[in-house]
């Protein structure tokens, strides 16, 4: 039971880098009411008390974003399968990939009626990427031009031209950025919002497909009461009569009202229930991948992992790695082996990149590659995992460094750290001397966000510091390309280096697992392992 | 006795200085770094870093940052949660549902303990007794986690009885199935301690003069047993009743009570300083004024026990 809490606490942290984006239904079909449907009934559906107050740019914890996504709504939206669809844009144009023209849909409201016009939205972005507001999304607007990592400094790229057109200029082309725009940095903000921003973030006012059901409708560490927003016109039409979403500290209690029919949608299964969940639940469990990438990271700092024998020694371990059975046994199916660095719900990825035969399980060739690498500079000593030790992770590292130690005959074995924070913090100033942890759980559904941040020179999450003016060419190509076949085109080619250069060693893809009451029905989750909430139907 | 209570109202002040300052020490002193701790697995710019670290006050040395806390509780300011609600406002909120649930708890164990202690010990070797101290027995080993899961699964999930989880106001309906749990632990040592004092009252002089003058037995058990027999009960009671107060860290999570133990604990995963210190103290405070209540009570019992000033 402790260790379920623990895991709790941790997997929510873990995710903190998830925002969580509004999927959403790609229209009429599945979101037709069933005759025994109530239009008045309100969905429940677990969620954890947010870590700050609800303001878009200070939200990138699933437990705030989560809501965000459901009172906001952004210039897109990303139907279920992660392709954009615009929410209060009319259009977004551009010629040249790096200025972006975009134009507001007519006569939007926020909930208290005040217009939704540029200036809500720009004035959002200023306020965001404005240093000493110290928002947490702050690094989203990098691209724009103005934009200061270490300084106040304007968003002088955003021009506003008139009430429902402005414009953005980016400091370089980047033709994916209107994918970036359904994340939650980039909604807007009512002008009411500023005057006091933290008593705004306790009771937020919105435009999107919800809205708070009161002044006090977040009852802390309890739950939030939403309601359908009559005044929202974009693409996300309720199909419920409100969405209440409770706060667990403890998912087995969640799971436990799921069985007792006091929770309607379930959106992450207690591990000490994946053996069983599907038993339990049968055609209402909900077991598939998403847009979260696990891996583990080796610094090229580390003594025999760079150049040559670095690279020998790094497809060496990735070919010792048993992933299939380790998935089955320890996850219960519930992680799908890695084939590449992204996602399997992200558009552009595939099964069959050509560098990907260094992740499968090849016993004998990995002991070949070892023993290569050992005659440039003989291994000594034992190669370890750091992870923290309040997550569900020891049970996964132990098999891992087993299947390693039994490979390539070396010792393996695991490195715990405490806490999420004290491994986080030696992960961040370099100070963790092992291979450790990694995972990614992405914000917007591009390639790129899966792999310029993490392994481009200057990326803002390279832990492991892997540097290749190779890759770094290809993500710059990608970024300038007009056809997003062709950008993802780069990315594959950037991917079968790395899956050379294994800076990270992917290890496999996380599913979403979840589940849902016998009274509702139209539940469907979107590509970053969100219930479609509002396309849900409740008898 | 005016003059035993204020001493020991002065000696809470030096106690509330010192736990504060353990706990608050404590909570700086836990790895890692809570601030990049929020940004997940992702790496955050320094300079954001920077920003809010000062924001929180996390960049000042520990002993500014403790007299930075102590000075906003003297003049009514518990600190901020980092949800920016004020640590005070969740103190008012989460104690009400704490003592709701300690209160129902304690009925329980009270009546149902002191009854099933009371027939043992007068039927002392029978069967009811030998039962009632095996399961007593059984009670006492379980951990309270697996007595709340099996409560939860059966009477929640399986027959329906009640609900799951606790709903939002915390009704009281809903809090009998947890409070039934944290009294099941202690309902067994009741028994146990109401049975021997029972046993041992029984044999006392003055229950056989009591019989000896023709008093009939329905007068004799509650009047000159039970109430003599209660001493010890009574104590435990009331310690019982702070250890309730001060929250059930486990069973709350269990059953999703929005009280102090949960609450805390949540504070806790996140390293929120202000929040967990607020609690923590809050908590050490009442534990002393029901230790003191305790050790009143026992002058009212037992006339022979006096205090010194």
């Amino acid at each position: 039971m402790k260790k379920n809490r623990i895991g709790v606490g941790v997997v929510a942290l873990a995710a903190a880098s998830a925002l969580v984006l509004t999927g959403c239904s790609s229209g009429g079909s599945s979101s037709t009411p069933t005759s025994s449907a109530n239009l008045s009934a309100v969905i429940t559906a677990n969620g954890s008390e947010p870590q700050n107050p609800l303001i878009p740019t200070n939200t990138q914890e699933t437990g705030g974003g989560r809501i965000v996504d459901s009172i906001f709504a952004g210039l897109v939206y990303y139907d279920a399968t992660g392709k954009p669809i615009n929410d209060a844009a009319d259009s977004i144009t551009t010629t040249d990939s790096q200025t972006f023209t975009i134009k507001l849909k007519a006569n939007q409201t926020f909930s208290d009626g005040t217009p939704v016009t540029s200036n809500s939205f720009v004035k959002a972005w200023q306020y965001g990427a404005l240093l000493s507001n110290a928002q947490l999304n702050q690094s989203f607007f990098a691209p724009i031009e103005g934009y200061s990592a270490t300084a106040d400094s304007p968003l002088t790229g955003l021009t506003v031209v008139d009430d429902t057109t402005f414009t953005v200029k980016l400091s370089a082309p980047q033709a994916d950025f209107p994918l970036e725009l359904g994340y939650d940095a980039f909604y807007p903000l009512p002008d009411s919002a500023y005057a006091n921003m933290t008593a705004y973030g306790t009771d937020p006012i919105g435009n999107g497909p919800y809205k708070l059901a009161s002044p006090t409708a977040w009852q802390h560490n309890v739950q939030i009461d939403l309601v359908p927003n009559t005044s929202y016109t974009g693409g996300r039409k309720v199909q419920n009569g409100g969405l209440t979403i409770k706060f667990y500290a403890d998912l087995g209690a969640a799971y436990a009202d799921l069985q007792g029919n006091n929770l309607d949608v379930l959106d992450s299964i207690p591990s000490a229930d994946l053996a069983t969940f599907q038993n339990d639940l049968g055609s209402r469990a909900v077991n598939e991948p998403t847009a979260v990438f696990q891996s583990f990271t080796i610094p090229g700092r580390d003594a025999h992992f760079s150049g040559q024998e670095g690279q020998l020694r790094r497809q060496a371990l990735s070919e010792s790695i048993d992933r299939d059975t380790i998935t089955k046994v320890i996850f219960n199916g519930t992680r799908t082996p890695a084939s590449d660095f992204t996602s399997p719900v992200i558009n552009g990825w595939t099964d069959s990149l050509s560098g990907a035969s260094s992740l499968k399980y090849n016993p004998d060739d990995a002991k070949k590659l070892w023993a290569e690498a050992d005659a440039i500079s003989p291994w000594s000593g034992t190669f370890q995992i750091g992870y923290n030790a309040d997550g569900d992770h020891q049970a996964w590292v132990d098999a891992v460094s087993n299947s390693i130690k039994n490979t390539l005959g070396i010792d393996a074995s695991g490195a715990p750290v405490p806490t999420f924070a004290a491994f986080r913090t030696s992960v961040t100033d370099k100070s963790i001397n092992t291979a450790f942890r990694t995972g990614w759980q992405a914000d917007y559904p591009g390639l790129s966000d899966f792999l310029v941040p993490l392994y481009s020179t200057s990326g803002s999450s390279n832990d492991g510091q892997y540097s290749n003016p190779a890759v770094d060419a290809l993500f710059t190509k990608a970024s300038a390309e007009t056809s997003t076949d062709a950008a993802n085109q780069d990315y594959q080619d950037a991917q079968n280096i790395l899956l050379k250069d294994l800076p990270a060693i992917p290890l496999w893809y996380s599913n979403i697992t979840g589940g849902y009451g016998t009274s509702v029905s139209n539940v469907s989750f979107g590509w970053n392992s969100e219930p479609l909430y509002y396309a849900i139907t409740k008898s | 006795m005016g003059g035993y209570i204020l001493r020991r109202l002065l000696q809470a002040i030096p106690v509330f200085f010192g736990t504060t300052f353990l706990i608050y020490f404590m909570v700086f002193a836990m790895p890692g770094d809570p601030i990049i701790a929020m940004f997940g697995d992702k790496t955050p710019n320094p300079a954001l870093v920077a920003q809010l670290r000062a924001q929180y006050h996390l960049d000042q040395p520990f002993i500014v940052q403790y007299f930075i806390y102590i000075g906003g509780i003297f003049r009514g300011d518990f600190g901020i949660s980092y949800s920016g609600v004020p640590v005070g406002d969740i103190l008012l909120r989460t104690f009400p549902v704490t003592l709701k649930l300690a209160v129902i708890a304690l009925f329980f164990e009270t009546v149902f303990g002191i009854v099933v202690g009371l027939i043992s010990g007068l039927r002392k070797g029978k069967l009811f007794d030998a039962s009632s101290l095996v399961i007593s027995l059984i009670l006492i080993s379980l951990p309270i986690f697996v007595i709340a899961f099996v409560g939860q699964y059966v009477f929640g999930v399986q027959l329906g009885w009640a609900r799951t989880t606790v709903g939002p106001g915390a009704p009281v309906a809903d809090l009998i199935l947890p409070a039934l749990v944290l009294a099941s632990i202690s309902f067994a040592q009741i028994v146990r301690l109401t049975r021997s004092s029972v046993i041992e009252t029984s044999s006392l002089d003055f229950v056989r003069t009591a019989y000896s003058k023709g008093l009939s037995r329905n007068r004799i058990v509650p009047v000159h047993i039970l109430r003599n027999s209660l001493i010890p009960v009574v104590t435990y009671l009331a310690t019982d009743f702070g250890v309730l107060l001060v929250g059930a860290t486990v069973t709350e999570g269990i059953f999703n009570v929005p009280g102090v133990g949960n609450t805390l604990y949540q504070a806790i995963i996140r390293s929120e300083g202000p929040t967990v210190v607020s609690f923590v103290t809050v908590m050490v405070l009442l534990y002393l004024v029901v230790n003191l209540i305790v050790d009143l009570l026992y002058g009212l019992l037992d006339p022979r026990i006096r205090y010194v000033k």
